[in-house]
């Protein structure tokens, strides 16, 4: 009798098997119970710098609580906040913050950490402003026309660039002034290949730094303080809002656990915390 | 140029000591897409024979409709499904948004248009005689429209291929309805851009070609049995 080979269906059936196999373990995705699970809103900072990763599983260990990070502009999050589609916000915009504060959607509203902004560019400089106040630079910068980057998402980060042109008091357009849309990690991708100036979180800047062709230039100017809160939602958003679940994650943000693993992040790394906790501190006591 | 290199290494790597972080991606990113694929099968072969083989007012328009729907950018698809997702939405009290399901519901309705209007153009293509001769041969409708869909396997199995390469290579609504979560909703595209935004070139382009063999290896398995179906009773005649 004529052997038959294998079909091919079946030979593919038991390759992805294998694969399976191989992983060790059922390919489910361990879905969470939906009774303790929570979606939280946050900026491309938290996730790009890689803190989520450290703060999340510690929170869902010590709470019982899952969450589902969305990692969006902080524009965008504070309106997925409104709309009560999210529970908890991470952001970085007090002036937009406030903002959505006034709408009485939220409940409390605590300071997490900070980090701070700083200009990079070039290190040739072109249009010198290395060591000036950031408004000086970005006057610097527009007027010998120099190339700049900005994120144009309706970021945390957008949102203090448009501020500090505002202070500078120029309103910034022309070919010298680009928009992106993007996340930090793209923005300052783009800065980089093009030779351009950017403003960026200190956190995304120093995890990708070996990446890039840029320089801090301007620091420490008590301008570029970042302050990031956290938000909790309440059902005066939506109906939907785990109310509870937002009250646990802004609670264990700010126990000393939680500020203890931010103090450490990314000290092994770069050699300094990339976020300096604040619980139970005011903006106004902060210096970077 | 060394990240090139160094993604096929670390690719292969990835590969060999079984790494659980992506190979939990991979098989969530094969169990996503294939299931989309079968549900826009389930949908698309009955709509693209519909559209192919009866006359109705509105059938070229239709038509036209599904071979619109196969250029229909997925970030826009996604876009629908989150608005119709989320909490305030229509379907907001399943609490579908940022879960497999709801990447699923997204890719189905990226790849219904597609398996559609080729599974429409396949069956035209078959010759207009086929269903006389069929008819004449006393086959109820039922048989004839069984031995239709054997005369055109090739090109539908290709509308199911191009359905499924459609789905597993898109990011922007997985992104967008899936929220790239890790370990829930991290597919091999948005995790390779979530790696890209990191600077983890050498990772992104191993999640690249991790994607790339496992499209090539669903893809090899199905060309394998439609070739071997289409060649072998000529043999055994």
């Amino acid at each position: 009798m004529k052997r038959r080979s294998p079909h091919p269906l079946l030979l593919l059936l038991a390759t992805l098997g294998l694969v399976a196999a191989a992983c060790g373990s059922p390919g489910q995705a361990a879905g969470p119970g939906d009774e303790r699970s929570l979606i939280l809103a946050t900026t491309t900072s938290t996730q790009d710098s890689g803190l989520l990763e450290e703060l999340l599983p510690a929170f869902t260990a010590d709470t019982g609580w899952q969450v589902k990070p969305i990692a969006v502009g902080t524009g965008q999050a504070l309106e997925l906040g409104r709309r009560g589609e999210v529970d908890v916000l991470l952001v970085h915009a007090p002036p937009a913050e406030k903002k959505l504060v006034a709408t009485g959607t939220t409940g409390r509203r605590l300071l997490v950490m900070h980090n701070d902004f700083v200009l990079v560019g070039p290190a040739t400089d072109p249009a010198g402003i290395r060591d000036e106040a950031a408004a000086d630079a970005l006057g610097g910068i527009a007027g010998a026309r120099q190339l700049f980057v900005s994120r144009g998402d309706d970021s945390g980060t957008e949102k203090k660039e448009l501020a500090l042109w505002e202070q500078a008091g120029i309103s910034p357009s022309g070919g010298w002034y680009q928009s992106t849309g993007q996340g930090m990690a793209a923005t300052l991708r783009v800065a980089s290949e093009k030779r351009g100036y950017t403003l960026t979180d200190r956190a995304t800047f120093l995890a990708l730094r070996d990446t890039l062709d840029l320089e801090v230039l301007v620091e420490g100017d008590p301008g570029l303080l970042n302050p990031y809160h956290v938000i909790e939602m309440t059902t005066a958003a939506g109906d939907s809002v785990r109310e509870e679940g937002a009250a646990a994650f802004a609670d264990w943000l700010v126990s000393a656990r939680a500020q203890k693993i931010i103090a450490g992040f990314g000290v092994r790394e770069y050699g300094r915390p990339l976020f300096v906790p604040d619980a139970g501190k005011s903006v106004s006591e902060l210096t970077s | 140029m060394d990240v090139l290199g160094e993604g096929i290494a670390d690719a292969l790597r990835l590969l060999v000591t079984g790494d659980s972080g992506t190979c939990q991606i991979t098989l969530l990113t094969l169990r996503v897409s294939a299931t989309a694929t079968l549900v826009a099968l389930a949908a698309g072969l009955p709509l693209g024979a519909l559209v192919a083989l009866r006359r109705f007012p509105g059938r070229r328009i239709a038509l036209a409709a599904a071979n619109t729907g196969m250029g229909m950018p997925p970030v826009v698809m996604g876009l629908f499904v989150t608005v119709l997702l989320w909490r305030s939405g229509p379907l907001g009290a399943f609490g579908l948004l940022y879960t497999p399901t709801a990447m699923i519901i997204a890719q189905a309705a990226i790849a219904t248009p597609v398996v559609t209007a080729l599974v429409a153009a396949a069956l035209q293509q078959v010759d207009p005689d086929f269903g006389t001769q069929m008819a004449a041969l006393g086959a109820t409708r039922l048989r004839a429209f069984g031995a239709l869909l054997v005369e055109a396997r090739l090109p539908l199995l290709a509308a199911g291929m191009a359905g499924f390469g459609a789905v597993v290579s898109e990011v922007g609504a997985a992104m967008m309805v899936g929220g790239n979560i890790e370990g829930q909703t991290r597919v091999l595209t948005t995790a390779a851009v979530l790696a890209t935004s990191r600077g983890e070139f050498a990772l992104a382009i191993a999640f690249g070609m991790v994607l790339l063999g496992l499209a090539f290896a669903v893809n090899l398995g199905l060309t394998l049995a439609a070739q071997r179906r289409s060649t072998q009773p000529r043999a055994a005649r």
